[in-house]
């Protein structure tokens, strides 16, 4: 396991709150979590959960309503939370880049392929030569397996398929080798033999070039396969963080193992799959205490008046729940 | 199988009128605009009882009393807010009752428009095919012409009138109800919950008119307010050049018709306040269809 | 025993037929071809009464249209859907009723402007199964029957989560009694813990209701704890049938295996993903022979000249590819 000496990104009690005119949404309430370099943290959290909205937050890509209102966002050093965007400006694409779901989001179907990764490379960089932006990336477009890449730099969007046009978003977010790439729900929308190539090349990549990478998902076994450390987000807070493997082998909090449960597979052929009970609150109106009560299997009286705090555990482990086994404790 | 834990569903912020009205008062021009059109909507449906006389009963008007400027008082005491026209109608009453001309000629033909249009929209986009094509030609050709030109044309072949205007007026508008029927019809003929309805082997009349024509209602909705702006001011064009109704229904184009005479003498009153009075109702129309049009499309919604 | 379903030589093209100008354009020497996509070709299986029949596939394969065909939405080119009306479980329902289907998005597959209640009894009291008088009773006894409080008939659908709306979708269908279920990608769309709560109410309707399914899925994990039989199909053809106990522990086909290999599992935690080369390729322009050749780490030349029949390979285990031949 990679020690971290000092993380990339440490976030720290990160609130991000939307006023709408219907109330006030707490989208994100509290997350603290850090990334050393090149590590690959995964982020899992259901619809609502908050998991992409907390990657807008590091990259100030929150919208009003929405407003970061608390905690800090600290990047090398930084708190870019207290930056203004022109500020941000300079970060985005160059130090940290984001990939989203639909690489339309990346792409300008208007440009060709040279002409937007050439002015990404400029933005940041006004001494940098057309002709060496090019030379950049093309090498940056062979990095992510895309063959030809001179021929593909004059195309245009509509001309690659789904999966390659995720690769080139891949490659516009590694043009300025970034220190971190935040990656939202990057294979969703995938095939899935087109989501391995994917996955691949990006392990490859943060090998290669030790990138940290934060990849958010509502799908944990990809993130099984990927990721050293993974948080599990729920309405908003962190309920579970810690190496893959040992919250794989070992979920503790209750809804880590309904999720887990809940994925179907040929082992548990002929069981009823285990449900979570009940839906997600909504986010308007939370409950008082913990927000998973109403579907939990072991909550009691003290779930419903107040919040956990985070238990801290060994090997980096954190869990938010008032049932943690004790003497796991540390 | 967890029926109790599935009790609780969404908690909206608001639903239905309540949350039609939080979006429409996010413009504030919007809700002036709306509140100038239902006072104007009063005036005409209530314009006898509202308006402080009958310009158009013969006892009640004098024509010693004409080309009265506006705040006079006349020899028996009455106040003329706005004047008094080459008859010595009361100007503020002509408008009243002018509005009611207007909007009604206005608000039926669009109705029917609508009616018209939308079946024929809704149909072709359903069945497709040869009839789709046809009717669509059709349509482009209509809305190739000016309507000024198509409104002249037709009551220049068919004459004057009160009922001659109004299907002229439905002649030329329904192809806007038509595109516009066809557009959505089509985006929701291929909703899954039009293929579950296939599914369960309902008739195609039944698809149309219960699936599909209630969901198409929106953009309709956003035609008819502005069409009928459109329709009031068309006809008012052709009640000034004289081919649209006739006197005894006199409609605000009339009334700025009539009174165009009496520009060049300085009489302006006569002429100018009908044409604010236009003005007003068909902004107010359009501001209130705008803020409807940017409430339904789904591109400017967060 | 009979299947219940027979599926025969069934194919789907979808044309771009030639317009005006370039059907002028054609007649003065010019040839432009009409663009026709093989959605699915010449498809053949069987499917008995009972059974939970998966098919999986990625993108392009044929499988929604395939499934829209078997639920009579969508008209064949050629081929033919036959139902064996003689195992029916109830005789009197109208024919056009007995496959239902259960659709993808919870969002567009509700009728926006009706009320749960008229939407789950607008079929039985039109085919007249219930009388209006009946139409709230029934309508309780379906909701309840998929997990939904009865106090909800009255609402509209935007006043429901995803989770729920499938489940109106699935009461909807099972208002009209039928036999036969396609699930077209019916919890693609759902969080993972509500999907887990709707793959448990299907298996229990089937087996209270004596169901047979057809469940399409892009979803390997959800495949292979549902299905008792696969279909694998790759742009538009079968490549692979077999009971679940061989589509899992000895797949045949090479796209099955990549498919296996590739999917993401809890189980086997970090690994190096290893994937199959090349795209899917587009079906208006399939490759010759084997679909699958391009991409096949063991293709050969008969694979780019030949197409590869669905032979059985063992018990009900069917594979369309050349290299069995050479076994």
């Amino acid at each position: 396991m990679r020690q971290a000496l000092d993380p990339i990104l440490k976030i720290n009690n990160l609130q991000t709150h939307f006023f709408t005119k219907a109330g006030i949404l707490k989208a994100v309430d509290g997350v603290s979590f850090e990334i050393g370099a090149g590590e690959i943290v995964g982020l899992v959290g259901e619809s609502g959960s908050g998991k992409s909205i907390t990657g807008f937050s590091v990259m100030g890509l929150v919208d009003p309503p929405g407003k970061i209102i608390d905690g800090s966002i600290n990047f090398k050093g930084q708190d870019l939370s207290a930056l203004s965007n022109n500020e941000m400006q300079g970060f985005r694409g160059n130090r940290i880049a984001m990939i989203f779901q639909d690489p339309m989001m990346t792409l300008n179907p208007v440009l060709r392929i040279e002409t937007q990764m050439i002015e990404a490379i400029q933005a940041h960089d006004g001494s940098i030569s057309r002709e060496d932006a090019r030379i950049r990336s093309r090498d940056t477009l062979g990095l992510v397996g895309i063959s030809s890449p001179d021929e593909r730099l004059r195309a245009y969007p509509h001309q690659f398929s789904g999966g390659m046009r995720q690769r080139v978003s891949i490659a516009i977010a590694m043009l300025n080798r970034p220190d971190l790439i935040i990656a939202d729900e990057p294979t969703t929308a995938l095939d899935v033999t087109i989501q391995g190539q994917v996955i691949s090349e990006m392990q490859k990549l943060c090998r290669e070039t030790q990138t940290a990478l934060l990849w958010i998902t509502h799908d944990l076994a990809v993130v099984a396969g990927i990721a050293d450390r993974v948080c599990v987000m729920y309405a908003g807070r962190i309920v579970e963080q810690g190496l893959v493997a040992n919250i794989i082998a070992n979920p503790m909090h209750p809804y880590t193992q309904g999720l887990m449960g809940s994925v179907p597979s040929q082992n548990r052929r002929g069981k009823p799959l285990q449900q979570i009970n009940g839906m997600v609150p909504s986010m308007l109106n939370l409950p008082a205490g913990c927000a998973f009560q109403n579907r939990c299997n072991y909550a009691n009286e003290k779930c419903s008046k107040m919040q956990p705090d985070i238990t801290q555990l060994a090997d980096r482990r954190q869990v938010r729940c008032f049932n943690v086994p004790a003497g796991q404790q540390v | 199988m967890g029926a109790s834990a599935n009790k609780q569903s969404f908690d909206l912020p608001a639903s239905g009128l309540r949350k039609f009205w939080l979006d429409f008062s996010e413009s504030p021009t919007a809700v002036i605009a709306l509140f100038v059109f239902l006072t104007i909507l009063f005036i005409a449906i209530f314009a006898p009882w509202v308006s402080p006389s009958n310009p158009y009963d013969l006892t009640s008007v004098d024509i010693m009393n004409s080309r009265l400027p506006p705040g006079s008082e006349d020899f028996s005491g009455n106040f003329y807010i706005l004047g008094t026209d080459g008859a010595g109608r009361d100007m503020l009453s002509a408008i009243f009752y002018g509005l009611r001309v207007s909007l009604g000629v206005g608000a039926l033909s669009g109705l029917v428009a609508l009616i018209l249009g939308a079946s024929i929209g809704l149909s072709a986009a359903y069945f497709g095919g040869r009839f789709e094509t046809i009717m669509m030609r059709i349509v482009d050709i209509q809305l190739s012409f000016p309507s000024i030109l198509m409104a002249l044309i037709i009551l220049a072949a068919f004459g004057k009138g009160v009922e001659k205007t109004i299907i002229a007026l439905i002649l030329v508008q329904w192809a806007y109800y038509a595109r516009a029927a066809r557009a959505s019809a089509l985006v929701e003929k291929n909703k899954e919950y039009v293929e579950a309805a296939h599914c369960l082997a309902l008739g195609n009349r039944r698809i149309i008119l219960s699936h599909i024509a209630p969901n198409c209602m929106a953009p309709l909705i956003v035609v008819g307010t502005l069409q009928t702006a459109h329709a009031i001011s068309l006809e008012a064009t052709l009640s000034f050049l004289g081919l649209g109704l006739p006197i005894t229904e006199p409609s605000l184009g009339l009334l700025i018709g009539n009174g165009f005479e009496y520009m060049y003498s300085g009489d302006f009153w006569i002429s100018i306040f009908p044409g604010v009075a236009l003005l007003i109702t068909i902004v107010s129309i359009n501001l209130v269809g705008d803020q409807l049009r940017d409430m339904f499309n789904p591109r400017l919604q967060k | 025993m009979k299947p219940i379903l027979q599926v025969q030589n069934l194919s789907k093209d979808f044309i771009k037929s030639l317009d005006l100008v370039a059907k002028g354009l054609n007649r003065i020497g010019q040839s432009y071809k009409e663009e026709v996509v093989h959605a699915v070709d010449d498809v053949n299986f069987s499917i008995f009464k009972g059974e939970i029949v998966g098919v999986v596939g990625e993108s392009g394969c044929g499988k929604s249209t395939l499934g829209r065909m078997v639920a009579g939405i969508l008209s064949p080119s050629t081929g033919s859907v036959e139902f064996d009306s003689s195992q029916a479980n109830n005789k009197e329902i109208p024919s056009a009723l007995r496959t239902q289907m259960i659709f993808q998005d919870p969002f567009s597959s509700l009728n926006p402007r009706k009320r749960v209640i008229d939407i789950v009894t607008e079929a039985p009291i039109y085919h007249k199964l219930i009388t209006p008088s009946e139409k709230r009773v029934f309508a309780t006894e379906m909701l309840q029957r998929v997990g939904l409080d009865p106090d909800t008939l009255e609402r509209y659908p935007h006043q429901f989560s995803g989770g729920q709306r499938q489940r109106v979708g699935i009461a909807r269908a099972l208002a009209v009694s039928p036999e036969f279920l396609v699930c077209d990608e019916s919890i693609a769309a759902l969080d993972v813990s509500i999907q887990a709560q709707i793959i448990n109410l299907f298996v229990d309707l089937k087996d209270t209701y004596d169901l047979t399914y057809l469940f399409i899925s892009h979803d390997i994990g959800v495949i292979e704890h549902i299905s008792d039989r696969v279909i694998v199909m790759y742009l538009g053809r079968i490549v692979e049938t077999a009971p679940i106990e061989a589509f899992v522990k000895q797949p045949n086909h090479p796209y099955t295996q990549a498919l296996l290999a590739g999917v993401p599992r809890l189980e086997v935690g970090k690994r190096q993903y290893e994937p199959i080369s090349g795209e899917i390729p587009s079906p208006l322009s399939p490759p010759t022979g084997c679909h699958f050749h391009p991409r096949c780490k063991f293709a050969t030349a008969r694979c780019k000249a030949e197409k590869p029949a669905l032979r059985e390979i063992a018990p009900a285990h069917f594979s369309a590819c050349h290299l069995n031949d050479e076994a």
